[in-house]
This record gives structure tokens, C-alpha cells and sequence, in this order.
């Protein structure tokens, strides 16, 4: 599934236009993804949360040429998908 | 932020929708996601990221305070990796 295929999926359920659906649909991952770059974690009740988690610098090997090189600080994202969503794959 | 204040977020910049109406697109695009990924579909969000299922084989493990020997049955895990876009947007090179 796709962009596109929610873009058709709110079409047909909630009957706005394509363009309207389209522009919305790329806001509400938009307006997610600035939460992130504030670190702000968001969670979406019945579906799961997303962390920001900060990482520190540290040692480490390209595996290809085995020279050492320094990973840099970085941000990256954790998912847990909520108890609702994990229960509803076992279905 | 919460999914009500996602929704309050989305509806402030959408031109010409109501908060109800903004409620039920969000609530349509978790639902429809989580539908997909109980069909076992792969979802994939350009410049955010990709879900997918990920089965889990089912492992005998042992109660650490008994030692006794337990069987954990197979399991689905939903697997995030962030999308490039969203990677590089959480990681400005000036940083």
C-alpha cells in the first residue's frame, strides 16, 4: 500500500476530491514529521508511538574495507506498535 | 504530540475542512494502514517511511526464575524503517 491507495481510499470513504485528499494526506505525515524535528515523540492511540531517540557519536568499521571511521551523533526514530495493532495482527 | 493534537495541527492547515472532517481522514489513514498490515501488505509512505509485518518463529524459551523450559508461540512484529527523506530531515548536516 501506498500513498496513492489512501489517497483512493479517502476519495471513496470520506468523499473528498483527489487534490483534496492527496493535500491532506501529504499534511498529516507533514505535520508528523515536524513533531519529530522538534524531538517530539507522537503517539496515535490504537495504532502506536513513534520516539526520537538520540544517539552519540562512537567507533565504527566500514565492513567493506575495514578502515575506522567515526559514526556521527544522530537522531533516528523508534516504532512500538500499540497493544490494539499488535492484537489485531493475530486475528 | 497525541492524535488529537495531530488532528487540531492538520486542521489548522487545511483550507476549508472542519475538525470533525480532519478527524475522520486521520482516523481513516491509521485504520486503512492497519488494515493492510493485517492482510500481511507492506505500506509504503514516500519520504516517511515503510511498515511491514515480520513473522516471528515460535522459540522455547525458559522462566528465568524457574528454569523451566516454555514454548513461545509463533508471533507477527511490525517492523518501521525510517524513509530517507524523513532520515536526512531529522539530521540537517549543519548538526
Amino acid at each position: 500500500m501506498t500513498k496513492a491507495d489512501l489517497v483512493e481510499i479517502i476519495f471513496e470513504k470520506v468523499g473528498l476530491s483527489k487534490k483534496e485528499a492527496q493535500d491532506i494526506i501529504e499534511i498529516i505525515f507533514d505535520t508528523i514529521k515536524q513533531a519529530f524535528q522538534e524531538g517530539e515523540s507522537v503517539k496515535i492511540s490504537g495504532f502506536g508511538t513513534f520516539n526520537v531517540r538520540k544517539k552519540a557519536a562512537r567507533r565504527g568499521r566500514n565492513p567493506q574495507t575495514g578502515e575506522e571511521l567515526e559514526i556521527t551523533p544522530r537522531r533516528v526514530l523508534t516504532f512500538k506498535a500499540s497493544n490494539q495493532l499488535k492484537a489485531a495482527l493475530e486475528k | 504530540m497525541t492524535r488529537s493534537a495531530l488532528i487540531e495541527k492538520v486542521a489548522e492547515r487545511v483550507e476549508g475542512l472542519t475538525l470533525k472532517q480532519t478527524e475522520i481522514v486521520v482516523e481513516t489513514v491509521f485504520e486503512s494502514i492497519k488494515e493492510a498490515l493485517r492482510r500481511g501488505e507492506k505500506i509504503e509512505i514516500r519520504g516517511f517511511g515503510n511498515f511491514r509485518v515480520k513473522e516471528r518463529k515460535a522459540r522455547k524459551a525458559r522462566n528465568p526464575k524457574t528454569g523451566e523450559s516454555v514454548d513461545v508461540p509463533p508471533k507477527k512484529a511490525i517492523r518501521f524503517k525510517t524513509g530517507k527523506a524523513l532520515r536526512e530531515a531529522l539530521n540537517p548536516p549543519e548538526q
